[in-house]
C-alpha cells in the first residue's frame, strides 16, 4: 500500500506531509494513516525527552479538498457514520497533542481540509496560491456540530465566521491573515514549509512541558474539546496537578 | 405598520410611517406575520432568497414602547407591561435566526435598544452614514438587560471594547463608528443608499442559490448561545448526519 503520509524529524521538528498531488481527500483510510502517524509523533517524543513541534503540510496543490464524497457516495448510509467520527478522532488526536501544532498551507484547504488546517495551533500559509474555504453551504451540507464547536472557538470574530461558513468565502492567505485565523503568509511553498518548520524550532526551544502545553490547550479550548470528544480534565485533577508541581 | 414585497430575489420588510417604530404588541405581531409569509413562501418555492428589513423616516426603531408600558397606571403593572414586550419581541429574533435565507437590516436612522437588537439580529447590516446612531438605552434609564439581549450582544459584537462601550458607557455610535467597530458591515452617504446597498448585497446572496434549511442549520450552529436563549432548539447531531448523508 503507497505511504499516504510521512514523517521526518528535522531538528525538534516533527514533520507529517500528506503524499501525493491529490486532493488528499479524507476517508477513513488516509485519517487512519495520519492517525498512526501521530501516535509515532507522540510515542518518537516521549521516548526522546525533549521538548518539540508538529508541522503538518502537503504536497501539491491541495492541502486537502475535504471528505471523500466519492467515496462516501458508494453507500451513504454506513460510511458517513464512518467518516464523520474518523475525523473527530483525528482532530482529538491534533487537540491533545503535547507539543505545539502548525498547519503548513501550501494548498487549498476545503470543508472537513479547512476544519483539519484550523485545528492547529498555528496556521502558516502560502501566500501567493491557495485558499481556504468551508464550501458546504455552496454544495448543500449542513456542518457537524463537533466540527463547529472547533470552528467557533478559533473563529472568534461574528463577520468572519459568517462570511466563511454562511457565505463561502474564499479566503486567501493575506485577507485569512488580515482576519486573524492564519498567523503567516508566505511566497512559496517550499519556503512556506520551512516558515513552518523554522515556528516549530522557535516553539520546541521554549522547551515546554508537552503535557502540560496539551492540558493547557484543552483548558483554552474547552468546549471544542468537549465537543470533539477530548476528554477535559476537570478543575480539581488540574489544581492538584499544579500543587504538585509548586 | 410594516409591509412585505419582494423585488426579485429579495424579500423587502418595511417599518412603515416617520415615525419611532416603536416596539408594541401590534407592531411585533406584524413583523412575526410578515416573517411567516416569507418563510411559507420559501418553503413552497425553495429558490435562493434573501431578506431585506428597512424602515421609512429618520429611526430604525427606538426599541419598545416605554410609552404604553409606564400608561399602566402603577409601577408594577409598568413593569409587567415592559416584560410582556421583552417576551414578544423573543420569537422575533429567534424567526431571523432561523429564516432559511440571507438577512440583512438597512439601518436608516435611530435604533436604540430592542430596535439596535433588531437591527444586529440580521446576519448582515448597513448603516447611513450622515445620521442616526445605535444605542443600548437601558444603563441611561435604569433598566438591565433582557438575558437574550446580552446573549445576541456578545454572539454579534465581540470585540470586548466595543461590547464594552455599547453595554457599560451607553455609547451613542455612529455609522462610520459603528463600521470601524465592526458592529456594522457597510456605512453609507445616506438612507437610500443605505437601502440600495441592502438590496444589491440581497440580490447578490439569493444569486448563490443555496438551499435555505442549510443556510439555517450553518447559521444557527454558528450563533448556538443565541438559539439557546431564545428558545430554538439544538439540530439532533444523529438526525444532522442522516441529512448529510441523504445529500450526498
Amino acid at each position: 500500500m503507497a505511504e499516504m503520509c510521512s514523517v521526518e524529524k528535522r531538528g525538534r521538528v516533527y514533520l507529517l506531509t500528506l503524499a501525493g498531488t491529490d486532493e488528499h481527500r479524507l476517508n477513513p483510510a488516509l485519517l487512519d494513516a495520519i492517525r498512526s502517524a501521530l501516535a509515532g509523533v507522540r510515542s518518537d517524543a516521549a521516548a526522546s525527552g525533549g521538548s518539540a513541534a508538529l508541522v503538518v503540510a502537503a504536497e501539491g496543490k491541495f492541502f486537502s479538498n475535504g471528505f471523500d464524497l466519492a467515496w462516501a457516495r458508494v453507500s451513504p448510509s454506513d460510511r458517513v457514520p464512518l467518516m464523520v467520527p474518523a475525523l473527530q478522532r483525528t482532530i482529538a488526536d491534533l487537540l491533545s497533542l503535547p507539543m505545539p501544532t502548525i498547519a503548513a498551507v501550501t494548498g487549498h484547504a476545503a470543508a472537513a481540509g479547512c476544519f483539519l488546517v484550523l485545528s492547529h495551533d498555528y496556521v502558516v500559509m502560502r501566500a501567493d496560491r491557495g485558499f481556504l474555504y468551508m464550501s458546504e453551504i455552496d454544495i448543500g451540507l449542513p456542518i457537524t456540530e463537533n466540527i463547529m464547536a472547533v470552528m467557533r472557538a478559533k473563529i472568534a470574530d461574528p463577520r468572519t465566521r459568517r462570511d466563511l461558513l454562511l457565505r463561502g468565502k474564499r479566503m486567501t492567505a493575506a485577507e485569512a491573515a488580515a482576519r486573524g485565523i492564519v498567523d503567516r503568509a508566505v511566497e512559496g511553498a517550499a519556503e512556506t514549509v520551512e516558515a513552518a518548520v523554522a515556528m516549530g524550532e522557535e516553539l520546541a526551544a521554549r522547551n515546554w512541558d508537552g503535557e502540560v502545553y496539551a492540558s493547557i490547550r484543552k483548558g483554552v479550548f474547552r468546549e471544542a474539546c468537549r465537543g470533539i470528544g477530548v476528554a477535559v480534565e476537570e478543575e480539581e485533577a488540574e489544581m492538584k496537578k499544579a500543587a504538585s508541581k509548586l | 405598520m410594516c409591509s412585505l414585497e419582494k423585488r426579485g430575489r429579495v424579500y423587502v420588510l418595511s417599518l412603515t410611517g416617520d415615525n419611532e417604530h416603536r416596539l408594541n404588541a401590534d407592531l411585533i405581531a406584524a413583523v412575526r406575520s410578515a416573517l411567516a409569509k416569507v418563510r411559507a413562501e420559501y418553503a413552497a418555492a425553495p429558490n435562493g432568497s434573501a431578506l431585506v428589513t428597512a424602515a421609512e423616516g429618520r429611526f430604525f426603531s427606538n426599541g419598545f414602547d416605554l410609552a404604553w408600558a409606564n400608561a399602566a397606571g402603577s409601577p408594577s403593572a409598568s413593569l409587567q407591561r415592559l416584560s410582556s414586550l421583552v417576551a414578544l419581541f423573543k420569537p422575533v429574533v429567534a424567526d431571523l435566526m432561523s429564516l432559511p435565507m440571507p438577512t440583512i437590516s438597512a439601518v436608516n436612522g435611530h435604533a436604540a435598544a430592542a430596535g439596535f437588537m433588531l437591527a444586529i439580529s440580521h446576519d448582515y447590516t448597513v448603516m447611513r452614514g450622515d445620521r442616526g446612531f445605535l444605542y443600548m438605552s437601558e444603563l441611561d434609564i435604569g433598566l438591565p438587560f433582557p438575558p437574550y439581549f446580552m446573549s445576541l450582544m456578545r454572539a454579534k459584537i465581540a470585540d470586548p471594547r466595543t461590547l464594552r462601550d455599547v453595554t457599560l458607557r451607553a455609547a451613542k455610535i455612529t455609522g462610520a463608528e459603528a463600521k470601524a467597530t465592526g458592529i456594522v458591515d457597510s456605512v453609507h452617504a445616506g438612507a437610500d443608499e443605505a437601502l440600495q446597498a441592502a438590496m444589491r448585497m440581497g440580490e447578490e446572496l439569493a444569486a448563490r442559490n443555496w438551499d435555505g434549511g442549510v443556510y439555517a442549520s450553518i447559521r444557527m450552529a454558528a450563533f448556538p448561545d443565541v438559539c439557546r436563549a431564545v428558545g430554538l432548539p439544538a439540530e439532533d447531531a444523529e438526525q444532522k448526519d442522516k441529512t448529510i448523508a441523504a445529500k450526498l
